[in-house]
């Protein structure tokens, strides 16, 4: 399956659903750092990994793909909801990379430069990711949508 | 603590919409779909926690993130088992599935790591 760029879906996107995104991703950041500061880091740190902006893009996604599928004369709400569903498939892979990325940040970086460990940690991150996705598409686990 | 909040804000904003840019410009949606588990919001997070509270601080707050990582993982996984059999808004779904990420990821951190 070939990954592909779509600058055109970027039209697609209005300034108001920008701006939402934007408002969802900074709320749970202050979230998260509120709720380190009252109940300690302890809890805190779980909010890092709060779906933030997952139900936001699945909805986005849900309704470009029903808009493409009425402008071709279909109805296009299954196809829409299908999007969505594989939007979360990707997610729960990308979860995964989450994980190790906090485990590499949490072993790593009382010891190395803090930077140098967030940047390489995105990078393992994006790769396993990457991988997991690679493992199951090469095993008609995912589709193209 | 109000400097910090708005500092929180606009960084974890322009973070989290960086990457759903990055998501918006993928194909196919499966794809895409890494960038929704993106370490947007940590990354703004640790980023800020290093600078105020030092390296221990933010460690301690990645350890409880593997909770919340994996908590994602039932979460989406759930969303997608959902999405594939039920005609429900993926809204609705997203939302009513944000209790179940917060059982899993509190009972995780119960169970192995308080």
């Amino acid at each position: 399956m070939k990954i592909r760029l779509n600058f055109s879906a970027l039209r697609l996107t209005t300034k108001r659903e920008y701006a939402i995104r934007f408002i969802v991703g900074g709320t749970v950041t202050a979230l998260a750092g509120v709720v380190s500061k009252k109940f300690g880091p302890g809890i805190g740190g779980m909010f890092l990994a709060f779906p933030a902006i997952f139900p936001a893009s699945a909805t986005l996604i849900e309704k470009h793909e029903k808009e493409r599928k009425q402008r071709e004369g279909l109805k296009g709400g299954r196809s829409g909801r299908t999007a969505a569903g594989y939007d979360a498939s990707g997610a729960a892979m990308g979860s995964a990379g989450l994980f190790v990325f906090a485990v590499l940040v949490w072993r790593l970086l009382p010891a190395y430069t803090a930077w140098a460990v967030l940047i390489g940690a995105t990078f393992v991150w994006l790769a396993v990711s990457l991988a997991i996705w690679r493992i199951l598409a090469k095993n008609g686990k995912n589709s193209a949508s | 603590m109000l400097e910090e909040t708005i500092y929180r804000v606009l960084i974890g904003g322009a973070f989290v919409s960086a990457f759903a840019v990055l998501s918006d410009l993928l194909k196919p949606k499966s794809f895409a779909g890494l960038f929704s588990a993106a370490p947007s919001v940590a990354l703004a997070s640790l980023g800020l926690a290093l600078v105020a509270e030092g390296k221990s601080y933010a460690a301690i707050e990645a350890r409880s993130m593997t909770a919340g990582a994996i908590a994602f993982v039932v979460y989406a996984s759930c969303i997608r088992w959902v999405m594939l059999r039920y005609k429900l808004p993926a809204l609705q779904v997203a939302l009513m599935a944000v209790p179940l990420w917060l059982a899993a990821a509190l009972g995780l951190w119960f169970a192995f790591l308080k």
